[in-house]
């Protein structure tokens, strides 16, 4: 085949209002191939966290908390099924938010391929949606592992249970859909790591009632667990685990935080991209 | 004629012992941490400062009002005293390890800045050495700050606790020396990955939280193993002033580490750098 | 002529199975500046990195200033100045900083590093960056620094290995400039490079390397002079046709060598033989008369272009 001939057929390959229609699939799709180079890595891990977790807190320091509380338990269950919903929500969290920043960051500064796929019909608001969407593929998958080991340790006393698993996903895509956007204006990506890790993920891990009821923390220290996204999704999921009693109206709350923060996390994740590739 | 200073430098080395590989400017390498602190890395080192101290207040708290007292040895404390040694010793080991790994890997790999180091009249030896010695730096002013929250809240309950300090150093010792002798024959970044991925298990079962008795017989002798359980059974032995013989071997543990990493660092360098 | 600052005999340099340097002899003289020329893989840079004793070789000899790079590292690293083909300046820290400490690392005094950094500056033009982070600075500005860097221990030799590769135009004719002012001051210039306008500017000296092994040896105009003629006359026929031409013109000049994309044809005058072709009825698509580089001289030596 010589040069002319590839040159007059993809002109006929390339079919711009399918691309237009769905672009973000198409950068889905493309991170997803990436994703699978690790997939066993990756599985291994989503596996073998929750399982190092509830034995070592759920199990190990769950029996001393069991005998120290008595009959009346941890929010009135075993303190393994206090804690299980927790960690769930947290591991959609950190999934989505690994799916998101990494790609963003090496998208723009250390590949640059974003750039190159802005340099084909997709536009910056498909790259944004499509790394977006890996990113909930991939809390999806790790939700329903980890849903599986908690189901396998007996942590799950409602027959509704099983709705904690798109609540965690959806905890994981409104709080993965802010930081996509907060990654995408990085330009010096070296201490935002650092500052991510020990000054919000950190933070939000111990403080958002994950070990022990938010209320038990001094009145100062609580705030940390309304603004984190940790604690609406563990609230909900503690409800639908093991029927930890909410108010209708907190329900709402829960939902509307997280929605919120999605809707916003979106739009400017998509307003960013665009800009920044224009630029 | 004229001689530069350099090499007049150089010269009034000769003949030392070990002249091929060391060259005695670990203060130099030193003062190059320092630099590079107040110039980029401060956030980081201060943030590692940070870690321990969230887990107190949390666990400690949190925790404690779940499990108020915790029995070791017949006698039972309270739950922030039992975690605070734990603490101090992992927030050595997290220190040494980043310094060691990651840190290093980047100047080995990416930024190459041991090459640059090496064309000098350094050797391989300063700049372990040099590294190293940033880490225990680091180490003990961790111990150090962490100590000042600890020892106000009446969380040391022994004099002997002040011993936890160069403790931590030779705990931060001992990981940073086998950290870098890892990371020397690191090829790729997703490699040094797998260091990381061993950490949160030891840190999960090396008795941070309750103590490992709870655990299983095999979990127990498994356990015993790793590193992190002897730091955190020295400096929890140091703070409660539970003085004993086994804490001389905790401390024996980590000069094996020390010398098994230093030998390994040495070598490798060397073979990286003089092929 | 004064004893050697460098001689090598028979260096030779084994990875595994793979030479990299074989058995090479060549010396180095005070205050002239000297290059090896090659393509990239030539050994040039392995031989770099034996001088700059943190390499150490199969076989052979090497001496530096009267010493055995393998018993005295050290003390021969205080001689030298070294730019590596690859920066690898502190990432970490701002570019005064970067002068400051690795004067440090030769164990310097302080004050006198100070002093130093100042002047340095000045000669690598980076008065205003200062305080800047080596990560700010362009291509050109960094190795300004990294040569900069160099001479912070004042050596008596410099060492640069492909100094100007992946530099703009404009930023290789300001760094030549400033090794121009070194050269004039006396210091001693190792060079290698893969350019052959590089080599013909800056050294005095050179060995052309091929595999491992030293094809020639000589000043640039002599190599020149022994290995190819005046001018070449290059011609285009067209992709396709070129390798045809050349064997229809080769009884037309002493020598001509066929590439993919033009035709070589070396003569001492260019015009003259153009004008020949013209009369002869072949019509090439362009024509240009130069004069000979070093890049024929590589490609009489070897049959191979430099840059492949």
């Amino acid at each position: 085949m010589s040069l002319t001939q590839i040159r007059q057929g993809s002109l006929v390959l390339v079919d711009a209002a399918r691309v237009q229609s769905r672009g973000a699939l198409y950068v889905a799709q493309a991170r997803i191939r990436q994703m699978m180079k690790w997939i066993w890595l990756i599985l291994g891990i989503a596996i073998a966290n929750p399982i190092l977790y509830l034995i070592s807190v759920g199990i190990g320091l769950g029996g001393l908390i069991d005998q120290s509380v008595g009959p009346a338990g941890v929010d009135g269950v075993k303190y393994l099924t206090f804690l299980a919903p927790a960690l769930l929500a947290q591991a959609a969290i950190q999934g989505t938010m690994d799916e998101t920043v990494f790609p963003t960051i090496e998208g723009f500064k250390w590949h640059k391929t974003f750039y190159s796929m802005n340099a084909t019909p997709l536009s910056g608001v498909q790259i944004s949606y499509g790394v977006f969407l890996t990113a909930l593929f991939r809390a999806f998958y790790t939700v329903v592992l980890y849903f599986g080991v908690m189901w396998a340790f007996g942590a799950l006393e409602s027959p509704r249970a099983w709705l904690a698993i798109p609540t965690a996903v959806f905890a994981g895509a409104s709080f993965g859909a802010l930081m996509q956007a907060l990654a995408a204006r990085l330009e010096d990506e070296n201490i935002f790591f650092v500052v991510l890790g020990r000054f919000v993920m950190m933070p939000l891990f111990m403080f958002s009632g994950t070990f022990f009821p938010l209320t038990s923390m001094p009145f100062f220290l609580q705030w940390i667990g309304w603004i984190s996204p940790l604690w609406h999704a563990t609230e909900l999921g503690r409800h639908l685990t093991y029927g930890h009693a909410i108010s209708p109206t907190m329900i709402w709350v829960h939902f509307l935080f997280l929605g919120i923060m999605l809707v916003l996390g979106l739009f400017f994740s998509a307003r960013i991209f665009t800009k920044r590739l224009a630029k | 004629m004229f001689i530069p200073m350099a090499v007049a430098i150089a010269d009034a080395r000769a003949g030392k012992r070990g002249e091929r590989v060391y060259s005695g400017r670990v203060p130099q390498l030193l003062e190059r941490g320092f630099i590079a602190f107040k110039s980029s890395t401060y956030m980081i080192v201060i943030s590692g400062f940070l870690e321990p101290v969230l887990y107190l207040l949390s666990f400690g708290y949190g925790i404690g009002k779940l499990l108020p007292t915790i029995a070791v040895g017949g006698e039972s404390i309270k739950y922030a005293a039992f975690i605070a040694p734990a603490l101090l010793a992992t927030s050595a080991m997290n220190g040494a390890i980043y310094d060691s790994t990651m840190n290093v890997f980047f100047k080995l790999n990416h930024d190459r800045i041991y090459h640059g180091m090496l064309a000098t009249s350094m050797g391989p030896l300063d700049v372990a050495l040099g590294e190293i010695g940033w880490a225990l730096l680091r180490g003990f002013s961790y111990a150090c700050a962490f100590m000042a929250v600890i020892a106000p809240l009446g969380l040391v309950e022994s004099v002997w606790g002040l011993l936890a300090i160069p403790a931590a150093v030779l705990i931060a010792f001992g990981f940073a020396a086998c950290g870098m002798a890892i990371t020397s024959y690191m090829k790729s970044f997703q490699q040094l990955e797998i260091i990381n991925m061993l950490l949160l298990p030891m840190f999960l079962f090396s008795g941070s939280f309750y103590p490992i008795s709870v655990f299983p017989q095999w979990l127990q002798f498994t356990v015993n193993l790793m590193p992190l359980t002897h730091a955190i059974n020295l400096v929890r032995g140091l703070c409660l002033g539970n003085l004993e013989l086994a804490l001389l071997g905790h401390a024996l543990y980590f000069v094996v580490m020390i010398i098994i990493g230093l030998f390994f660092t040495t070598k490798r360098l060397n073979a990286l750098f003089m092929k | 002529m004064s004893n050697p600052l460098i001689s090598a005999r028979g260096l030779t340099k084994k990875f595994g199975d793979f030479t990299a340097v074989n058995g090479i002899d060549f010396d180095v003289f005070k205050g002239e500046s000297f290059g090896f020329l090659g393509p990239n893989g030539a050994g040039k840079s392995t031989a770099m990195r034996i001088i700059g004793a943190t390499s150490q070789r199969t076989s052979g000899t090497i001496s530096i200033l009267g010493k055995d790079p393998e018993l005295h590292g050290p003390q021969i690293r205080a001689h030298l100045g070294v730019v590596p083909q690859q920066d690898n300046l502190d990432m970490q820290l701002s570019v005064a900083e970067n002068l400051y400490i690795y004067g440090r690392y030769f164990g310097l005094p302080r004050k006198f590093v100070k002093g130093k950094v100042d002047e340095l500056l000045a000669f690598a033009q980076l008065e205003e960056k200062r305080d800047a982070k080596v990560e700010t600075l362009s291509g050109g500005m960094k190795r300004r620094l990294t040569i900069a860097r160099a001479l912070v221990s004042e050596p008596e030799i410099l060492m640069l290995d492909e100094p100007t590769t992946g530099l703009d135009p404009q930023a290789r004719h300001i760094l030549w400039d400033r090794l121009f002012r070194l050269k004039e001051q006396g210091v001693t210039l190792l060079i290698t490079t893969h350019f052959m306008d590089e080599a013909e500017q800056l050294c005095d000296r050179l060995i052309v390397m091929d595999k491992g092994t030293i094809m020639a040896e000589g000043s640039p105009a002599s190599l020149i002079k022994d290995y190819a003629t005046k001018e070449v006359l290059e011609l285009r026929f067209g992709s396709d046709r070129n390798q045809e031409m050349g064997a229809k013109l080769r009884t037309m000049c002493d020598r001509i060598e066929e590439l993919p994309d033009r035709v070589l044809m070396y003569t001492d005058d260019g015009e003259a033989l153009l004008e020949k072709i013209y009369a002869a009825d072949f019509h090439p698509k362009t024509s240009l008369v130069r004069r000979s580089s070093l890049e024929d001289v590589f490609l009489r030596l070897t049959g191979r272009t430099l840059i492949e």
